[in-house]
């Protein structure tokens, strides 16, 4: 009887912690929409205050929060997967490879050379290399529709450049898994191999032949449908998590292979699914931040933080200038890849889950932070200045 | 007389398509796969939206009928004009239709006339291309293409006056 007496109470508590998190974070999203604001960094923020160390500590819900996490993230890649199709995916890597690469090499380098010096070790640098590469589609995406910029010329270089981020993604967490998981040179070389072989012979499968994955959930009513694509994702996530392929990719693979109008409808089912549980991985990462380490983080970030906005801003000139757009298009697009957000969040929590060095996390939150507000800060600069007339008046 | 539209794929949000105006200037439509489009006014610089309107499902719709209204009764005039024989007629429904309240397709026009029902006028508003299962209401005009004897019989259809089914037309 006090077993279940406890149990009950325990479910109690859990309840209460989920259920208050959640409207929470249900306020918190009325109070971004008011005043135009992502909603992304609020949802860290709230982590933060109430994690270890926080205003509250929430400890009862903690097991379930973190699976709920986890399936945040596979829901996360998986609708990126949906909401692209395999022609524009082919067709942005065909027109923007040259920027993908230096996209690459310029963002990337600094995140690894920074925890280089730190004294952080090579995983870490892999590791911070990542979280300082890829911009953030959906903060992007949400500010250009906000401040009606989807018509813009410098539009399609901006989304080009995330989906080549995106894809680029498939190929790093394989590889970022592999060298967490740790092993000899030799063993790690192995995998990575392996890992990267699979990913490229899927994603071409994908693309080619996936009608077939398209027909096999395929169905005429949403319950079922909704049940399939959100059964097949987590179960190919789960075996990718078993290949050290990272159930990340997994998820996003299954999102790219599902095509056409159940894509669409697949992308209007699983977005509530994905809001709540999405939601959830971000206040989980700062939950398991305790605000204490903030502080002795915040140079580094603040540094990585005004460097990647200096090479992301040259990355975006450079990809409009490519286009053909005229000078306050590029400095648009320059300063439109500066945010980031949720890939940096899922590399650093896959990061420290690991248990990489510890420091990923905080640094990473506050790195997030930073640059969403440098992007809300420049992003009507560009406007100010002085148009190149195009047509003799 | 073609207008000159460029298409722009943006991925993962949807389409952009520029209109190229008579007087240079551009206008682009942003068509959203949540269904939401933008109608977008360049700025001189010609790259950048000087005014952005969002537009939910709806009020797209309602936007390109107004628009594509006069488009309709003109393109049928000139059809009158190009075919012999061939005459285009709004048919009002009356209050005491008995196919008001019914699907179009229980008029069975096209079967018993050989006239088509190319479009409903509800209160300005055309609605192109009806379904069988259109709903027809009191006071529609039913735009009705075909030979004049054709037309007279689906007039007799809708208000009641036409004889049983089987009457050969």
């Amino acid at each position: 009887m006090a077993a279940s007496g406890g149990g009950e109470t325990h479910v109690a508590v859990l309840l209460i912690e989920l259920g208050a998190i959640l409207f929470g974070l249900g306020v918190l999203g009325r109070f971004a929409r008011r005043f135009n604001i992502p909603v992304i960094p609020l949802y860290l923020l709230a982590g933060l205050c109430f994690g270890q160390g926080g205003v509250l500590s929430l400890s009862a819900s903690h097991d379930f929060v973190q699976v709920a996490a986890d399936i945040g993230v596979i829901l996360l890649l998986v609708m990126l997967g949906l909401e692209y199709s395999a022609d524009e995916l082919r067709s942005s890597l065909r027109a923007q490879a040259p920027i993908g690469v230096l996209d690459g090499l310029l963002n990337a380098l600094p995140g690894a050379a920074l925890a280089l010096i730190a004294g952080w070790g090579a995983t870490a640098a892999v590791a911070l290399a990542g979280i300082t590469w890829v911009s953030s589609s959906g903060v992007i995406a949400k500010t250009l529709g906000d401040t009606g910029r989807l018509g813009n010329r410098e539009t399609p270089a901006i989304l080009g450049v995330l989906v080549i981020e995106d894809l680029a993604m498939a190929l790093y967490l394989p590889l970022l898994t592999a060298l967490l998981a740790g092993g000899g040179a030799g063993k790690i070389v192995l995998t990575v191999s392996i890992a990267v072989a699979a990913v490229t012979v899927v994603l071409v499968v994908a693309t080619r032949f996936g009608r077939h994955v398209t027909t096999l959930v395929s169905a005429r009513d949403n319950e079922s449908l909704l049940l399939g694509v959100l059964g097949l994702t987590l179960l190919v996530a789960g075996l990718a998590e078993e290949l050290k392929v990272s159930a990340a990719v997994g998820a996003f693979l299954v999102g790219i292979a599902v095509s056409g109008t159940v894509a669409e409808t697949a992308v209007e089912v699983l977005s509530p699914l994905r809001d709540v549980f999405a939601a959830v991985f971000f206040v989980f990462f700062g939950l398991s931040t305790s605000p204490g380490q903030l502080l002795p983080v915040l140079p580094l970030a603040l540094a990585l933080a005004v460097v990647t906005s200096g090479t992301k801003m040259t990355t975006g000139f450079v990809a409009a200038k490519r286009a053909g757009v005229k000078r306050r298009g590029r400095w648009r697009a320059a300063v439109t890849l500066i945010p980031h957000g949720e890939f940096s969040v899922v590399v650093a929590a896959l990061a420290v889950a690991a248990g990489a060095q510890a420091k990923l996390g905080p640094t990473t939150a506050c790195y997030v932070l930073i640059t969403i507000l440098i992007g809300a800060l420049v992003h009507k600069w560009p406007d100010r200045l002085r148009s190149e007339q195009s047509t003799p008046r | 007389m073609s207008v000159d539209i460029t298409s722009r794929v943006l991925p993962g949000i949807g389409v952009c398509q520029e209109v190229a105006l008579h007087d240079g200037r551009r206008i682009g439509i942003v068509t959203r796969r949540s269904g939401l489009r933008d109608l977008v006014l360049y700025d001189e610089e010609g790259d950048g939206a000087a005014e952005n309107v969002a537009l939910t499902d709806d009020e797209a719709n309602a936007v390109a009928e107004i628009l594509g209204a006069p488009q309709l009764t003109f393109r049928l005039s000139v059809l009158q004009r190009q075919a012999d024989g061939l005459i285009v007629e709004q048919l009002p429904i009356p209050a005491d239709s008995p196919f008001t309240r019914r699907p179009l397709g229980d008029t069975q026009a096209r079967t018993r006339t050989g006239a088509s029902i190319v479009a409903v006028l509800r209160q300005g508003a055309a609605v192109p291309s009806p379904t069988p299962d259109f709903v027809l209401h009191a006071g529609d005009l039913v735009v009705t293409v075909g030979t004049q004897a054709a037309v007279d019989q689906v007039a007799h259809i809708l208000d009641g006056s036409a004889g049983s089914a089987d009457t050969g037309g």
